[in-house]
């Protein structure tokens, strides 16, 4: 295998000819997450025939489009579900899932709930943009308090849905949320996620600079950005700084969205639990066979 | 642990040839005998039976059955296993129906074979959960948004639960289209006697797959394997032609088109006329009587045994009354309708709803004969002297 | 010939099974057409419960009893509900232990199911017990049918105890037609 050293490479080994160009504005965090989806795949060496790719509707959703591998595209908030089924068929597929906010927590949040409760081998990536971006910037399930979207146009007064904390009270084997400006973590992330036998959640936070960003008065495309810098904090560094800093550190910090990983277990999946059973009845089956 | 067909295990599983099943245990046998490797199902009365019977019998037949969510997982899942190279099937009632219709629209748009067992009961809304209706045949034509065409069995014995979940799934792996079962409450709930078919009588077709070069394979469009087939090859997911399955309006590759008025009208005319092509092949009906009719129910499902019961009284007394019996509701038989109401008198419609089949059966009656719409509703069947009054004029 | 077959009793007293059982005695054991349906409330035990069986030598239309040709009743508030449509020539089986009030001014047919099951150590076969009583005084099919379908219908570890629990009845069932 030729170790592929450039982006450029990259792209010329995963990218489905013939869907340019993406649907995505400038600024936008869907292709970076793509990217580090890529480096994470090239970096594993799977064999890409046996990877397949599901999503629902959004902007996020759009991705397996554009990957040169097998991806259903489905309808809102189910592609959870239907991957559950794609690897039923098959258990030597691989199954990624893209999904955004409003598919994943919103319209698809129960589906979310069971793949992650059966712990089924999937690795779910769920883009976070805090908006509806593809229908024009309505309000989403994960908007922070107060954020302005089209269908919140006085301030969004709900709380923001923590789906990586719902997915870790769920069980799921592999959880952990990154942004799109640092590549190291999140594509290490995304290896261990798609290694890890059963429910993989990787959550991204991803800038929308024209159905978010804009309302919200975030600035440009590079002060939007910053925004993510300026407003997450390592999962770690936040829980020491609530452990031992200062009541003003603590003051500073309280309010930051926490990265990093926050499960990382070895429950048996939902698959393995099925041959389990299935052995099992074999085997009682044998047995009575024997005893005759 | 990935799914073959094992006709001696199937067989095995299933137990004993001759049976006194459930008609929704039927439902199970016959998909276990298509081939059905998954089962995504939702409890619901009256159809938690094939839930149960697959739960049961799925595992040890190499199949994988889960319980999901809701139904409309159960649909999303069932479709998902279809890609992955599954003859996979769910069953529900009308409750669960109405939550498949989204992904109902989108196994049709994405060309996905996968088979929907409806045990009808009484509606609108929770209805009347034990009891039998015949409420969905519409929906099932027409329940999901845009155009489409669709493929909808219904048994009138517990034997043809079975046979028909077979020829469900043959139709909808033909055609890559969703095939339902559309049964009810009252023969879901009948025990009678079912004969299972040795493998030598079962006729099981499976889904042509692409076999072609992969660079000069394209997905969505005539079949590149047989001339003048509009069904398209099947790439199943894994084989390495990675393909790109969307719900959105494609072209033939595959990719979104939304904004291009021919490629909408390329692929919705094709997914409809590889089945509308065929209509006239695909009529699935019995006659009884008709020879010397002039007076005939044309009916379906359930309903088919009292109005046949009804036909025996009137012939008895001398009335020269006969019945066509639908077993393939959709596809409607249009041409055999018309050629009916040319020769008969009257047309007497008995269903379990306040009339739904009655309307293409008036539509292509063509003013030739009376049509008479015989509804019931309230989950009891007609009693036979019921329907007898209609042949009375009463 | 065409017979429309009625076993009540309260839910959870195996009316159904019963049902089941004389269902496919006559379509799989014998060369009969015959549908069995049911009825039951939302509730899982307890209730008026009951099981329809129409065993005939021709194809069955309308798979629902119009009338009833023989009604089996093993508890009273089943036996009151469900005898409204009974032919005025049709058989009636009860156990008089569970349906006390049955004096109806009509001929019935005695079988102490209940207590023969007891005897047997578990009142679970009761119904059993009816169905041999049903085998030998409604005379529609032959013993050895019916006995195979409870073979073939009952957990294999309790054959031993069923298979005797029906013959009982059989033999209860000649006794109630001495009697009357």
């Amino acid at each position: 295998m030729v170790k592929i050293k450039t982006a450029d490479e990259l792209n010329k080994k995963f990218l489905r000819e013939g869907m340019w160009p993406t649907i995505f504005c400038n600024g936008c965090g869907h292709g970076v997450v793509l990217e580090y989806t890529f480096w994470a795949l090239e970096e594993l060496g799977l064999d890409m025939d046996k990877v397949i790719f599901s999503s629902g509707i959004g902007c996020s959703s759009r991705l397996p489009g554009y990957i040169n591998a097998d991806g259903l595209h489905t309808t809102h908030g189910r592609a959870i579900a239907f991957a559950t089924g794609i690897k039923a068929a098959d258990p030597d597929f691989n199954v990624i899932v893209f999904t955004g906010d409003g598919d994943c927590a919103g319209i698809g949040g129960n589906h979310f709930i069971h793949a992650a409760r059966r712990n089924i081998d999937m690795t779910v990536i769920m883009i976070n943009n805090f908006i509806y971006g593809m229908t024009g910037g309505q309000l989403a399930p994960t908007a922070p308090l107060g954020s302005i979207a089209t269908t919140a146009p006085y301030g969004n007064i709900e709380h923001p849905f923590d789906i990586c904390n719902l997915a870790c009270a769920l069980g799921a084997n592999y959880v952990a949320r990154w942004g799109v400006s640092h590549p190291y973590q999140p594509i290490k992330s995304i290896k261990e996620g798609i290694q890890k036998k059963g429910f993989s959640l990787l959550e991204f936070l991803a800038p929308c600079p024209t159905a978010y960003g804009r309302r919200n008065k975030l600035g440009d495309i590079k002060k939007h950005w910053e925004w993510y810098d300026n407003n997450t904090i390592l999962k770690e560094d936040l829980e020491k700084i609530m452990k031992y800093g200062s009541e003003q550190e603590k003051e500073q910090v309280k309010d930051k969205i926490p990265l990093g990983v926050f499960q990382d277990i070895q429950k048996p999946g939902f698959f393995e639990a099925y041959e389990q059973l299935v052995d099992r009845l074999k085997e009682k089956e044998s047995k009575s066979i024997g005893g005759k | 642990m990935k799914y073959i067909r094992d006709p001696k295990r199937i067989r095995e599983v299933l137990g004993k040839k001759v049976q006194f099943i459930l008609g929704d245990i039927a439902c199970v046998y016959g998909g276990l005998l298509a081939g059905v490797s998954f089962f995504g199902g939702y409890p619901i009365t009256p159809a938690s039976e094939v839930a149960e019977g697959m739960a049961r019998r799925l595992p040890r037949v190499g199949g994988v059955y889960i319980q999901m969510e809701d139904e409309i997982g159960s649909i999303a899942a069932v479709i998902g296993a279809a890609w992955g190279g599954a003859k996979s099937m769910t069953a529900t009632s009308g409750p669960g129906f109405s939550l498949m219709m989204e992904n109902y629209g989108f196994a049709v748009m994405t060309e996905t074979p996968c088979v929907i067992v409806n045990v009808q009961r009484t509606g609108p809304s929770t209805g009347q959960p034990t009891l039998g209706a015949q409420g969905d045949m519409m929906q099932v034509r027409w329940g999901t948004h845009g155009d489409l065409e669709a493929l909808a069995f219904a048994p009138s014995t517990v034997q043809e639960c079975m046979d028909f979940t077979i020829e469900a799934f043959n139709l909808s792996e033909k055609y890559r289209n969703p095939a339902c079962v559309m049964t009810d409450g009252e023969v879901g709930h009948l025990r009678e006697r079912v004969v299972i078919p040795d493998e030598e009588n079962l006729k099981i077709i499976d889904r042509r797959p692409a076999t072609i070069d992969k660079k000069d394979f394209i997905p969505f469009t005539n079949s590149q394997t047989i001339k003048n087939c509009k069904v398209p090859d099947f790439p199943t997911f894994g084989t390495g032609y990675r393909t790109y399955v969307t719900g959105l309006t494609h072209n033939e590759k595959g990719f979104p088109a939304t904004d291009k008025q021919p490629d909408h009208e390329r692929l919705v005319r094709r997914i409809t006329e590889k089945i509308s092509d065929d209509a006239d092949k695909l009529v699935m009906v019995e006659e009884m009587n008709l020879d010397d009719a002039d007076i005939a129910f044309v009916t379906y499902g359930a309903t088919a045994r009292p109005a046949e019961s009804a036909m025996e009284m009137a012939r008895k007394n001398g009335m020269k009354v006969g019945l066509l019996r639908l077993k393939l509701v959709w596809p409607f038989p249009n041409k055999l309708i018309t050629k009916l109401a040319k020769q008969v008198d009257k047309i007497i419609v008995p269903e379990m709803n306040l009339g739904q089949i009655v309307h293409p059966v008036t539509e292509f009656a063509c003013k030739h004969c009376e049509v008479v719409s015989a509804p019931k509703i309230g989950g009891e069947m007609h009693l036979p002297m019921e329907l007898y009054k209609y042949l009375e004029g009463k | 010939m065409k017979k429309d077959i009625r076993i009540c009793g309260f839910g959870g007293q195996g009316v159904i099974l019963a049902g089941f059982i004389i269902g496919k005695a006559a379509s799989v054991f014998e060369n009969y057409h015959a549908v069995q349906s049911q009825s039951y409330g939302p509730e899982a035990r307890g209730g008026a419960a009951r099981s329809e069986v129409i065993i005939s030598d021709e194809k069955i239309g309308y798979p629902r009893p119009v009338g009833v040709d023989c009604l089996v009743a093993m508890s009273q508030e089943s036996f009151d509900t469900y005898r409204d449509d009974i032919r005025d020539d049709a058989v009636i089986i009860v156990d008089p232990d569970l349906v006390k009030k049955h004096e109806i001014g009509r001929k019935l047919y005695k079988v102490h199911a209940l207590k023969i099951a007891e005897e047997l150590g578990n009142k679970i076969v009761t119904n059993i017990v009816m169905v041999g009583a049903f085998t030998s005084i409604y005379g529609l099919l032959k013993p050895e049918a019916v006995k195979e379908s409870v073979i073939d219908s009952v957990p294999k570890r309790f054959t031993e105890l069923n298979v005797k629990a029906f013959e009982r009845g059989l033999e209860a069932g000649k006794n109630a037609l001495k009697e009357l």
